[in-house]
């Protein structure tokens, strides 16, 4: 551990020494996991409180994390240039399983996230938050940086097609959570301010098709997003709720277990959605503000590795990883806050919840697998 | 190898962008995190007065309690209107597995009404589960029942609650009035804030007059409760230990003001002999403190059991109380209006003395039978055979008819009708309790005021002859009987007659007495005159030949007292009155007032006794009754005390 602090003090250029001794031989990055693990601890003992101090709750959670954890590690040892040449083969595969969702799902009512395989059941759309990066980064390992127009106009389909089918299920937190990972990736190959600027108006352009292709419950959220006080016991009720919780909390907070808004069950996804608000309640601006610096440390360490990195796909891969780590927060905590419309996107690594742990702590491991088996480069 | 050389080329070039690229959303992540702190410290720092006071709002409700409401005293300190505890039994929604069957169940015990299962199952289900739904009032006996049955009916309780019990039932229903659920009526008349808690209001009597002293003030108690409205911990049936600080701190608990007790003027013993004295007769007594406007007894018969509008009547029992053709609901002593009848002989010799218009010398022939000049209707004495030459006094004594008819002739309709309000009569006597009928004192404008039919608007000098013996339009209360006797009593003092004379705060135990009012009285009149009048009236008890000498006859304290005889049924002018031919409900209504003794009066009263016959024979020995009441009950010194 000793070895892992120095590294992270003196970490900095393209310094590189042999190291394969401790936890470095298993190709993991400690700052980062040892950043992962507080930020897990601290979920738990929120998620003690949010879910009525319920233990069996907690157990669940840990077993999802020790399940994301065991990703972590087994993903750590794979040499990013194996993922590399297996990235095409996954990418289809998951948009093979969202049209199986798809297929399969018509016959149950309602949402169709799901895929039952016996043993477990699985969200195809989680894994394309992971192979969409992996896909866009892959495209442009072999070419010349920035892309070039038509490329943008591949890279676009490669995160549209499984964006649209995840967004059909309908989830669009996570279909804008695979945008945001595969357009960030795009995004830092380095597309020119005239592209973006262009983007930007396709955007402009683009919102007013979303809005007539949206769900009503959608189109319900941003209208009670835009104006919650309209309707305060119907869609309007969980920002309000929400707000009231922060609100309350103060700058230190109610205490642990002393939240009157999520114990008494005004809150609505205490444990799941909304638990920013149950530590907003409990724990006050300060231990938002140290969970926020907490994550941040996250992004910041995984940019590092991004900027550490070798080559194009590891770089683009690393980057776009941990920027969509901070997509899940911000677009988190603003939702909760009421910052920005209500969409389904967990708090990483507190909220409760299956598969969301279990992607995200794989996609950190990656990230240490880059980090981890950086090749010796002569000077 | 071409292009391998050109990535290596590239590779630093790229590294370059992507470094500027990652710097660049470095940036952008610290701005957001900050966007988000921003946001987080408006909601916890800038506005967190509000989302507290919001929050807090959201867990505690504010429970109302109700105060008990305040006693009812009689002069003597006898419990007239008290709170007792009840058991009211209780649906829990959530706990019962079958509802249908639970209350099936329940009826099968008699413990609700089988008719009522569908409204009681729809009041259930109307309800949030955890809530606690009153089914029924139980009587002990039923709660007993219930009791050892518990076990049968998961989610079905019993709980105490306090409710109005009236321990003399019908004897005090009319005075003190009673207590009934809070109807849309009352609401208008209350603050509804400070009846949060209270389910039951005066409906009538001092009940319903001193609402806003019997009410006291509403308290409440914080509850702590979810968002489904669940009570999570209740001060103030929890263990205090369970509160504290967080989720269950900070409760506040503000006690409810409990009701003025009152104490009234009503003498319960007294109450009770007129009552016993009134027996089955439908007919009032009201008994009067001459001195101060006392009412000792207030009675109306037949009563009804006032614990049974406290407790909730069935539709059937409400109905069966408002089609008995005796109107027990009926107060009489306050609003049943009655020709006075030969009543108002002492008030109208009195204001004829005074207005001198008769001597007390002035004599009169009464040959049975009185003509108006030029005309040949004969207006007739009670006494066919007529009482030969009589002057006032004599006239009061056997109630002579023809006096009052040339005496009423001398006074004119007009002095007439002045001299008979100055006693109190043709107004509400403005008593505490309210809702007294005013009566009818006719005068020409009356007259002109009450007949739609043009030649129906004119006075006739008949029906000023008529009003001398107290028939025709005049129509008097037994409150008012009562009233301006106990004027005559006091020589012209009159007073408001009250049924409440004190109230005691609930907290301090103090009792504040309430004045007595004084009204403007009869204070012109001559005392030789007065004196004239109660002689007479001491004569009609006392002396031979005095229309209720026998009735009274024995007692160990004077009378002055006159009989009255109201006509229900017009006899034809060639026809006898025969009691026995005509219908129970077309005899006379017999009255009688009196007051005692008659040197230094204590006690006015006024006595009807519908259809009972003639003034002496039905309402005199209920008099008689309820003054041998009096003063064998009354300790001397406690008549002093009260003055």
């Amino acid at each position: 551990m000793s070895l892992a602090a120095a590294d992270w003090g003196r970490s900095s250029g393209a310094s590189f020494r042999r190291r394969k001794r401790g936890a470095l031989a298993l190709h993991v990055d400690v700052p980062l996991l040892a950043l992962l693990a507080i930020v897990a601890v601290i979920g738990l003992v929120v998620l003690y409180s949010a879910a009525a101090e319920s233990t069996s709750a907690v157990m669940r959670q840990s077993a999802r994390l020790a399940v994301g954890f065991g990703a972590f590690f087994v993903l750590a040892q794979v040499p990013p240039r194996y993922l590399r040449m297996w990235t095409p083969w996954l990418y289809c595969i998951v948009v093979g399983l969202l049209l199986a969702v798809m297929v399969e799902g018509e016959i149950s009512k309602g949402a169709q996230r799901w895929l039952d395989l016996g043993l477990v059941r699985f969200q195809p759309s989680e894994l394309m938050k992971l192979a969409a990066p992996m896909m866009v980064a892959w495209f442009l390992h072999d070419r010349r940086l920035p892309p070039t127009f038509p490329q943008l106009m591949v890279l676009a389909l490669i995160v549209a097609v499984p964006a649209l089918l995840i967004a059909k299920q309908p989830d669009l937190g996570t279909a804008l959570l695979v945008v945001a990972a595969g357009g960030l990736t795009v995004l830092l190959a380095g597309i020119s301010m005239r592209v973006m600027a262009f983007g930007g108006v396709l955007a402009l352009i683009g919102a007013p098709i979303l809005w007539s292709v949206m769900h009503d419950y959608q189109r319900a959220r941003v209208l009670m997003f835009l104006n919650p006080e309209s309707d305060p016991l119907g869609a309007g009720y969980n920002t309000i709720q929400s707000q009231i919780a922060i609100g309350s909390g103060g700058l230190f907070g109610k205490g642990w277990l002393k939240g009157t808004q999520a114990h008494l069950e005004f809150l609505p996804e205490r444990s799941t959605d909304f638990i920013f608000a149950v530590m907003a309640e409990e724990f006050g601006l300060l231990g938002l503000c140290l969970l926020l610096v907490l994550y941040v440390a996250i992004v910041g360490r995984g940019l590092y590795i991004a900027v550490q990195a070798q080559d194009t796909y590891t770089r683009l891969l690393a980057g776009s990883l941990a920027l969509t780590f901070f997509v899940y927060v911000f677009v988190n905590a603003g939702m909760v806050s009421g910052l920005l419309p209500i969409v389904g996107v967990p708090l990483p690594l507190v909220s409760a919840g299956g598969t969301s742990v279990v992607t995200l702590l794989a996609g950190f491991g990656i990230l240490a697998a880059i980090h981890g088996h950086k090749k010796l480069l002569a000077p | 190898m071409a292009r391998s050389a050109v990535a290596l080329k590239d590779h630093w070039k790229e590294q370059r962008l992507f470094l500027s690229r990652v710097i660049g959303a470095a940036v952008i992540v610290v701005i957001l995190s900050g966007l988000v702190v921003t946001r987080l410290v408006q909601l916890q720092i800038i506005d967190y007065q509000r989302f507290s006071a919001l929050s807090q709002d959201n867990r505690v409700r504010i429970e109302p309690l109700a105060p008990p409401r305040g006693l009812i005293f009689d002069r003597n300190g006898v419990v007239l209107a008290d709170n007792v505890p009840t058991w009211e039994l209780v649906a829990i929604g959530e706990e019962i597995p079958n509802l249908r069957e639970t209350l099936q169940g329940l009826a099968d015990l008699e413990l609700i009404d089988p008719a009522e299962l569908g409204v009681l199952a729809d009041l259930v289900r109307s309800h949030r589960g955890f809530e606690r739904v009153k089914l029924s009032n139980l009587t002990e006996e039923q709660a007993a029942r219930f009791a050892v049955r518990r076990h049968h009916f998961p989610g079905v309780d019993i709980q105490e609650a306090l409710i109005r019990y009236y321990p003399y039932g019908a004897a005090t229903a009319h005075a003190i009035g009673y207590v009934g659920s809070i109807s849309k009526a009352d609401l208008e008349r209350i603050d509804r804030r400070d009846y949060a808690a209270t389910s039951q209001i005066g409906k009538s009597g001092v009940e319903r007059a001193y609402e806003s002293r019997l009410h006291g003030s509403v308290g409440y108690r914080q509850q702590v409760v979810n968002a489904q409205g669940r009570v999570l911990l209740d001060p103030a049936t929890d263990d205090a230990s369970a509160a504290g600080d967080g989720i269950f701190g900070g409760l506040e608990t503000k006690w409810p003001v409990p009701g003025e007790n009152l104490v009234l003027a009503l003498d319960i013993r007294l109450q009770l002999a007129a009552q016993e004295a009134l027996a089955n007769a439908r007919g009032a007594v009201v008994a009067i403190d001459p001195a101060n406007g006392d009412v000792l007894a207030l009675v109306s018969t037949p009563a009804f059991d006032s614990n049974g509008f406290a407790r909730g009547l069935s539709r059937g029992e409400l109905a069966a109380l408002n089609t008995d053709p005796n109107r027990p609901l009926f107060n009489r002593a306050l609003s049943g209006t009655y020709p006075p009848g030969s009543t108002v002989k002492p008030f109208l010799g009195l204001v004829a003395l005074h207005q001198e218009r008769v001597t007390p010398e002035q004599t009169v022939y009464c040959p049975g039978h009185f003509s108006l000049p030029g005309s040949s209707h004969r207006y007739r004495d009670w006494r066919p055979q007529g009482h030969g030459s009589v002057a006032l006094h004599a006239s009061i004594v056997r109630s002579c008819d023809v006096y009052f008819y040339q005496l009423a002739l001398a006074l004119g309709i007009d002095d007439l009708e002045a001299g008979m309000r100055r006693f109190g009569f043709g107004a509400p006597t403005g008593i505490d309790i309210g809702g007294e009928n005013a009566g009818v004192v006719p005068s020409r404008e009356w007259k002109r005021r009450n007949f739609s039919r043009r030649e129906d608007q004119v006075w006739f000098p008949g029906e000023t002859v008529i009003s001398g013996i107290g028939q025709g339009y005049t129509l008097v209360t037994p409150l008012q009987l009562a009233h301006a006797t106990a004027v005559l009593a006091a020589k012209g003092r009159r007073f408001a007659p009250r049924v409440v004379i004190g109230s005691e705060e609930g907290v301090s135990r103090r009792i504040e007495w309430i004045p007595a009012e004084e009204l403007p009285g009869v204070d012109d009149v001559d005392e030789h005159h007065w004196e004239l009048i109660a002689a007479a009236m001491l004569g009609v008890t006392a002396e031979p030949g005095g229309s209720a000498a026998v009735t009274m006859k024995g007692t160990p304290y004077t009378i002055a007292g006159k009989t009255g005889t109201a006509q229900v049924f017009t006899v034809a002018q060639d026809a006898r009155y025969r009691e026995d031919e005509i219908d129970e409900r077309l005899r006379d209504h017999g009255l009688f007032v009196a007051f005692a003794p008659a040197e230094a009066p204590r006690i006015a009263l006024g006595v009807v006794v519908e259809n009972g016959g003639g003034g002496n024979r039905a309402a005199a020995p209920v008099a008689r009754k309820v003054l041998d009441a009096y003063f064998s009950l009354m300790p001397d010194d406690y008549v002093a005390r009260s003055r």
